[in-house]
C-alpha cells in the first residue's frame, strides 16, 4: 500500500496486561514498520499471543497505548477490522462446511476483497474446495485459515504460529503464500517458536521472554550481536577421563561454553584458529572426541545466549 | 524486501480490490444464516431429534392410550355357576380358575377381580380398591350376579354414546409434544451451537472479523424460524391427518404462538450458553433448566395434577404458558386475546433472558 509504505504499521507503548498472578505483558514497547515482515519470537508463555491478541483489538490492555495501521481500537474498530487479516492460533473452523462455504462467508464480512474462489485457488486448495472441513488435513486446514484471513485483501496479516504442528512440507507451503503476501509490499507480524521459519520469513525479528522484548534487530543482526557467528558441538570423555573445562575456556577465540546432555557447545569467533586449538587441547587432555560438529549461529543460539534457556522449553 | 516486489503480483493484488457484490445471498447476515442451516441440515441426530423422535413418541402413545371401543375387564370366577352369571355381562371375560390359580392370576394382574363363593349362598369379590380396574369390575360382576339372581332396576335408562376428536388423550398430547419440541429444539440448536463454536475458539475468531456481531445472534434466530415452519408443520400435520387433532383455532394464530415461543426459548437458550465454556458445562445447564418443565408443565399429564400451593410457580414456567396457550388455540379454539395471560408469561421470558444474556454473553 504505497501510501502507507513509510509510515509504522503498528506502534505500541508501555503495553501491560496481568492474568490473575501473571503479568504476560510487561511494559512491552515495539514499533512495526510498514511493508514486510516482522517476527515476534519467543518461547510458551513468553507473552507473544497475549501481545499479538491485544494488537488485534481482542483483548483489552491493563494499560499502554496501541496503535495499528495509524488508528486506535477505541475509536476505529470497524475500520481496522475490515483491513485486518488474522490467523488465531488453533480455531477450529466448523467442521461440517465445506472449503467454499467457510471462505464465502467470511468473505461476506469484508467490503472489498477476493472472490471466495479466487482466495481458495491462492492457497491451493481447489480440489478440495468441496470437501468438508473436517476432511481436511491438518496443512490444509491451516492454508483455509489463512484463506479466510487473506479474503478481505488486508493491508495488516496478523499471523499466530501459522506453522506449530504441521510436516515439513505443509510448513514450506504455509511459507510460501505468507512470501507471495509479503512480495505485494503489506505487513505481516508472525509470531513463532520455530528458529528457521523467523531466519526465512522475518525481516525484522523481536525476541520475547516474560512479557518484555529482549532483543530487537534483523535476524542477522541478532546473530552477530552475540558476539560470535560459529557454533561448535562435541561429546568427549567418559566418567574416567572428565573434560577440564576451565582449561576449554581458556583456548583462544572462545566466547562461550556451555555443557547440554552430555555435549559441549562453544561459541567461537572463527572455526580455522578454534578448532584446531581445541582439538589440541583434547588431545593434552587425552580425552577421547566422539563426535565434532559446527553450524552457524541461529536466532535458537540468541535466544539461549540471552536467557540460558532454549525457546521451545516451558 | 517490498522494493523488489514483483509486478505481476501486485498488479494482481489490485485487480482483486473489487468491490462486493450486490448479490443478497452475500450479505453477511444471509450467509451467517445459509451456514446455520446447512450445519443444522448436516447433523442427522439433530434431525432426528428435532423431527422424526415427537413424531415417533407421538405415533407410541397415540397408539398405546388410543380409545378401544368399550374396556373389557378380565375376572376369575372360582365356580362353574359364578362364571355363568357373570358371562351374560359383556364387559367382562370372564375365565374359571380354581382357587389357586385364581388367586396367581390376580397377584400378578391377569385378572382385575376374584369372585368366589362365600358362606351361606354370598359372593365374596377380591380386588384391590386402589385399582380403577377393580373398583370397575366390582361393580359390573356385582350387577351381573344380583341381575342373573332376579333383580329388577327401578328405574329405566339407555346410553347415548359420544366418542369426539379433541377431548382424546391424544388430542392432549399433540400440543404437549409441540411446545416440548419448540423448547427442547430452541434451546439445543442455540446453547450446543454456541458453546461449541466458543469452545473451538470459532466465536474468537468471527469477532476477529469485521462480522457485524448482532448478526451472528440474529442469524441463530432466522435460521429458527426457517426450521420451525419444518418443525411445527411435521408433527401438527401428523396429527391432524393421522389422528385427526382437531385445529380449531386459526392457523395465524397458531404461527404467531409457535414463533413467539421459539423466540421465547431461544433467548433462554442463549442465556445458557452465554457463558459456558465447555458442552459437558451447557448440557448440564440445560437440562436443570428443562427438566422442571418437562415434568411439571403439562407435556404428558395436566398440570393440574400438582399442589394447589405448586401452581403459581408452574403457571410461571415458559414451557406451562406455550402449552396451556397452544392447547387453547388448538383445541379450544381460543384466539390470542383470549390467551393474554400465557402471552404475558412467554413475552416476560423473551425479554429478560435475551436482556440477561446480551449483558452477560462472552465471545471468547
Amino acid at each position: 500500500m504505497p501510501e502507507i509504505v513509510s509510515k509504522s504499521a503498528l506502534r505500541v507503548r508501555q503495553l501491560r496486561k496481568v492474568y490473575k498472578d501473571v503479568v504476560a505483558v510487561d511494559g512491552l514497547d515495539l514499533e512495526v514498520q510498514a511493508g514486510g515482515c516482522f517476527g515476534l519470537l519467543g518461547p510458551n508463555g513468553a507473552g507473544k499471543t497475549t501481545t499479538v491478541e491485544i494488537c488485534e483489538g481482542l483483548t483489552p490492555p491493563d494499560s499502554g497505548e496501541v496503535e495499528v495501521l495509524g488508528r486506535h481500537w477505541s475509536s476505529d474498530a470497524a475500520q481496522l477490522r475490515q483491513r485486518l487479516g488474522i490467523q488465531l492460533q488453533d480455531t477450529q473452523l466448523s467442521e461440517k462446511l465445506t472449503v467454499h462455504e467457510t471462505v464465502r462467508l467470511f468473505r461476506s464480512f469484508f467490503r472489498q476483497g477476493a472472490q471466495a474462489s479466487e482466495v481458495i485457488a491462492r492457497v491451493q486448495l481447489e480440489e478440495k474446495q468441496n470437501s468438508r472441513v473436517g476432511d481436511l488435513s491438518g496443512g490444509q486446514k491451516q492454508r483455509l485459515a489463512l484463506a479466510c484471513a487473506l479474503v478481505g485483501d488486508p493491508d495488516f496479516l496478523f499471523l499466530d504460529e501459522p506453522t506449530t504442528g504441521l510436516d515439513p512440507q505443509a510448513r514450506r507451503q504455509i511459507w510460501e503464500l505468507i512470501e507471495e503476501f509479503k512480495e505485494s509490499g503489506r505487513t505481516i507480524l508472525l509470531t513463532t517458536h520455530y528458529m528457521d521459519e523467523a531466519e526465512r520469513l522475518c525481516d525484522r525479528v523481536a525476541i520475547m521472554d516474560h512479557g518484555k522484548v529482549i532483543a530487537l534487530g534483523t535476524p542477522r543482526e541478532l546473530i552477530a550481536s552475540t558476539c560470535a557467528d560459529q557454533m561448535v558441538e562435541f561429546t568427549a570423555g567418559n566418567p574416567s577421563h572428565a573434560l577440564d573445562l576451565p582449561a576449554l575456556r581458556r583456548i583462544a577465540g572462545v566466547r562461550e561454553l556451555r555443557t547440554e546432555n552430555g555435549a559441549v557447545l562453544l561459541q567461537v569467533a572463527e572455526l580455522h584458529t578454534s578448532v584446531p586449538a581445541l582439538l589440541a587441547e583434547l588431545t593434552r587432555q587425552n580425552v577421547p572426541l566422539t563426535e565434532l560438529r559446527t553450524h552457524s549461529a541461529t536466532l535458537e543460539d540468541v535466544f539461549v545466549t540471552l536467557t540460558g534457556r532454549h525457546l521451545r522449553d516451558e | 524486501m517490498s522494493d523488489n516486489t514483483i509486478p505481476a503480483v501486485r498488479a494482481r493484488a489490485g485487480e482483486k480490490k473489487s468491490p462486493r457484490e450486490n448479490s443478497l445471498a452475500d450479505h453477511p447476515l444471509v450467509q451467517l444464516t445459509l451456514v446455520r442451516f446447512l450445519e443444522f441440515m448436516r447433523e442427522p441426530e439433530a434431525l432426528f431429534w428435532v423431527f422424526a423422535f415427537p413424531v415417533l413418541l407421538a405415533a407410541g402413545l397415540g397408539i398405546a392410550f388410543r380409545n378401544r371401543p368399550a374396556d373389557v375387564l378380565k375376572i376369575a370366577a372360582a365356580t362353574p355357576e359364578l362364571a355363568q352369571s357373570l358371562r351374560q355381562e359383556k364387559l367382562l371375560d370372564v375365565q374359571q380358575l380354581d382357587s389357586e390359580a385364581a388367586q396367581e392370576a390376580l397377584r400378578t394382574g391377569k385378572v382385575a377381580l376374584l369372585a368366589a363363593p362365600g358362606s351361606n349362598g354370598a359372593v365374596e369379590y377380591r380386588y384391590d380398591d386402589t385399582n380403577p380396574e377393580g373398583r370397575a369390575a366390582r361393580l359390573l360382576a356385582d350387577r351381573a350376579i344380583q341381575k342373573a339372581a332376579g333383580r329388577v332396576d327401578p328405574v329405566a335408562t339407555t346410553d347415548q354414546l359420544m366418542r369426539e376428536a379433541g377431548s382424546r388423550y391424544i388430542d392432549f398430547l399433540i400440543p404437549g409434544l409441540l411446545g416440548m419440541n419448540l423448547m427442547g429444539s430452541a434451546i439445543w440448536s442455540m446453547g450446543f451451537a454456541i458453546v461449541d463454536a466458543r469452545r473451538k475458539k470459532l466465536l474468537k475468531r468471527l469477532v476477529a472479523s469485521p462480522m457485524p456481531r448482532p448478526y451472528y445472534l440474529l442469524s441463530f434466530l432466522l435460521s429458527r424460524i426457517l426450521m420451525l415452519v419444518v418443525e411445527v408443520g411435521v408433527l401438527v400435520g401428523f396429527g391432524a391427518v393421522l389422528f385427526h387433532v382437531p385445529l380449531r383455532g386459526s392457523l395465524l394464530d397458531l404461527g404467531i404462538l409457535c414463533l413467539l415461543s421459539s423466540l421465547s426459548f431461544s433467548a433462554l437458550g442463549l442465556l445458557l450458553a452465554s457463558r459456558a465454556r465447555t458442552i459437558e458445562a451447557a448440557s448440564g445447564l440445560m437440562n436443570v433448566v428443562m427438566m422442571p418443565m418437562w415434568i411439571a408443565s403439562g407435556v404428558f399429564f395436566s398440570s393440574q395434577k400438582f399442589p394447589d400451593m405448586m401452581q403459581p410457580f408452574i403457571k410461571a414456567l415458559p414451557l406451562t404458558a406455550v402449552i396451556d396457550a397452544l392447547r387453547a388455540n388448538m383445541l379450544q379454539g381460543s384466539n390470542l386475546a383470549q390467551m393474554a395471560p400465557q402471552v404475558g408469561v412467554i413475552a416476560f421470558w423473551l425479554v429478560i433472558c435475551f436482556a440477561l444474556a446480551l449483558k452477560l454473553f462472552r465471545w471468547r
